[in-house]
């Protein structure tokens, strides 16, 4: 909303003076309030809320301003108006005690009135310049100024004394709401709008498929820029908010920092180590896959940093998503109890779409976290239309102030996305899916991460386990027979382990058989060698005896020889 | 709606049981208010003479007193007594309207 409080400073410095209606969304809308000093219409048919939204502008004025106010109730009694507004929280008798607001029921029954001549309304005059100058007022009410019609016959006098009216109030300085009922064909019954021209104000309430939405629409502004959009707008017992749809455009700072998502698996896988801050993540998946516990575990990591986390619950209570969630390990109540988490709890059916949004927008503006989680968006049914509408809303809302929002949506078997997740998917930086995987008569729960915009993240499958002490992962079997998980990984990591048994073993014996060759190879060459020795010790013994011999026909030759030559030399 | 004869622009006239309290309300001194107070003077005379008190209030004197009876037009007559409170507006130029809104003639009944 940074942006628009700079309209709110541009618009006061082209001279436009505005007077702050303190309701939320509406000063935003009308770039800083209603135009000080002048009268505004609100019109809008039985019911609208023209009552409660006049008395707020009136109650703000006193209690955030500073500005006392006259209310002028041309319907209720000043007393039925008190309990009435009772029921916004408002205590307006004390207001009237301290002198800070006046209250006057203007009653005109038209039965009892004859009229005899000329006449005007100089009454009202003296009666609303007596109770604007008995406390200093400047804000006045007057609602529903058109019931005049009914009370005096002399409709062509009461245009002329309501212009006289209107124009006696720009005088007094007073900035006025006059209220009308929405008319055939036209803004009100009467035609006032051609009197008070300055500002209009069109509140609808619409019911569609049972469901009733109020909106509101600023369809004049004189002098001032303003939303142009219809806003659906809130009614409870804390006032009044209106959801300024177009406030968020996409200028909003982006943070590089991440975020845990208190699974430290799941961080690994997202690359950059946890969701970005400020980032809007999608975790779909089938019933009972733990989407709840995804963001619960994302709401404690938040919380164990100190963070403030905001946890919208649609389908569940409090109580319950904390039992809940103490069986998985995470203690939320401890959260609770230090204020750093609130939850915020309703049934889906209980408001239109955008009534809930309206209602989430005020929670965001009030307890100001820094992440919050919507469990489940597919808790909505609605057109697509709307609910892509109203979920960009809520995501840009989270945006612009810098909260990770954390949205789980219920996936049905079959189709792949349903209504809610269509329709968001483009909205979401990070989109994480989980699902079942379904065999051999058991469901194990698979992860995958289908986008995260701006980070490297793993693509792979992985199953993941709820324990009593948080999310694990498993590594996921992936082969050529698809992905396997629970007892078939089991299985087929048993194959492997058998198989690689299998081939330790072949190893093994081949080595005993290189082992036996070679054995048998050295027996081979030791009997080669022994043979080669024997062959040497056998051609040593023959050479020996041949040297032997040899030497003996040698000794017998001389001997002969000697013996001869005794013969010959005699 | 008391009657408290204080106001300092109160004219009694004869105040006896059953008569007619009235009470006119104007602002300033306006043609219409002095229309209304004259022409109311003659009706009273002539229809109501002797069971009558006027009380004329001003209210650019007495704003306060405007919400007490409702005053939105003005000039508003008020007949306080005899109930039911019963209301004219305007300058009171149309007799026979003023004497059916006080009730001092039925409304079929048309003499002048």
């Amino acid at each position: 909303m940074q942006h628009l409080q700079d309209h709110h400073a541009s618009a006061a410095a082209a001279g436009l003076a505005k007077t702050p209606t303190g309701i939320r969304g509406l000063d935003d809308i009308t770039l800083g309030g209603l135009p000080n000093g002048r009268p505004s219409l609100l019109c809008g048919a039985a019911g609208c809320g023209k009552t409660l939204f006049s008395m707020t502008f009136l109650v703000n004025g006193v209690i955030a301003y500073d500005e006392p106010g006259v209310f002028m109730s041309f319907e209720e009694r000043a007393r039925d108006l008190e309990d009435n507004v009772a029921s916004l929280g408002y205590h307006v008798a004390d207001l009237v005690a301290a002198k800070k607001l006046v209250i006057d029921h203007i009653h005109i029954e038209h039965s009892e009135i004859e009229e005899s001549g000329e006449y005007d309304l100089e009454g009202l005059f003296v009666r609303l310049g007596f109770a604007i100058d008995s406390i200093g007022a400047k804000r006045v009410v007057l609602d529903t100024i058109e019931a005049l019609f009914s009370g005096l016959a002399d409709t062509a006098l009461l245009r002329a004394e309501l212009r006289r009216l209107f124009g006696w109030l720009k005088d007094k300085g007073v900035t006025a709401i006059i209220t009308a009922e929405r008319g055939e064909g036209q803004l009100t019954r009467f035609g006032i709008e051609e009197y008070v021209s300055d500002c209009v104000i069109l509140l609808d309430n619409r019911v569609e498929e049972q469901i009733t939405t109020r909106r509101l629409r600023v369809v004049k502004y004189r002098g001032s820029a303003h939303g142009t959009n219809e806003y659906p707008f809130l009614i409870d017992d804390e006032g009044i908010t209106v959801l300024p749809i177009t406030s968020a455009g996409l200028e909003h700072k982006i943070s590089q920092e991440p975020v845990s998502t208190g699974v430290d698996d799941l961080d690994a896988m997202l690359g950059a180590g946890g969701y970005f801050r400020g980032s809007s993540v999608l975790i779909s998946g089938l019933a009972g896959t733990g989407k709840s516990t995804y963001g619960a575990a994302f709401v404690d990591a938040a919380c164990r940093r100190g963070a403030r986390c905001l946890y919208f619950a649609f389908e569940e209570s409090p109580e319950q998503i904390a039992r809940n969630m103490r069986s998985v390990g995470f203690n939320l109540q401890r959260h609770v109890d230090s204020g750093l988490l609130r939850f915020e709890a309703a049934r889906p059916s209980i408001y239109g779409f955008e009534m809930h949004l309206a209602r989430m927008y005020r929670d965001i503006e009030r307890f100001e976290p820094q992440a919050i989680v919507v469990d489940p968006i597919s808790a909505f049914r609605g057109p697509s239309l709307e609910i892509h509408a109203t979920l960009v809303r809520l995501a840009d809302i989270c945006k612009s102030r810098g909260i990770t929002a954390v949205f789980t949506s219920l996936s049905t078997v079959g189709d792949q996305m349903n209504e809610s997740e269509r329709s968001v998917s483009s909205l979401m930086d990070t989109w994480i899916s989980l699902t079942d995987m379904e065999a051999n008569g058991e469901r194990n729960r698979v992860l995958y991460i289908l986008k995260s915009r701006g980070m490297s993240h793993s693509k792979q499958l992985r199953e993941y386990l709820l324990s009593d002490n948080g999310i694990h992962f498993v590594d996921v079997y992936a082969g050529p027979e698809g992905v396997l998980t629970g007892t078939a990984r089991l299985a087929q990591e048993a194959r492997e382990r058998e198989s690689s048994n299998a081939r330790q073993q072949n190893i093994q014996k081949m080595h005993r058989e290189l082992t036996r060759k070679r054995e048998a190879a050295e027996r081979r060459i030791a009997e080669l060698h022994a043979d080669l020795a024997r062959e040497e010790d056998e051609v040593q013994r023959i050479i020996e005896q041949e040297e032997t011999r040899e030497e003996t026909l040698g000794t017998d030759r001389s001997t002969m020889a000697t013996a001869r030559g005794h013969q010959h030399g005699q | 709606m008391v009657n408290d004869g204080s106001e300092p622009s109160v004219e009694v006239e004869s105040p006896e049981p059953g008569a007619y309290n009235l009470r006119l309300y104007v602002a300033g001194q306006t043609p219409k208010s002095l229309a209304a107070i004259a022409n109311l003077k003659a009706i009273c005379e002539d229809h109501l003479s002797g069971r009558y008190s006027i009380e004329v209030i001003d209210l650019t004197v007495t704003p306060q007193l405007a919400a007490g009876d409702q005053i939105v037009a003005l000039p508003t007559l008020v007949r306080t007594l005899p109930p039911p409170l019963k209301r004219v507006i305007g300058d009171l130029s149309n007799t026979e309207k003023v004497l059916v809104g006080l009730d001092i003639r039925p409304r079929l009944a048309s003499t002048s």
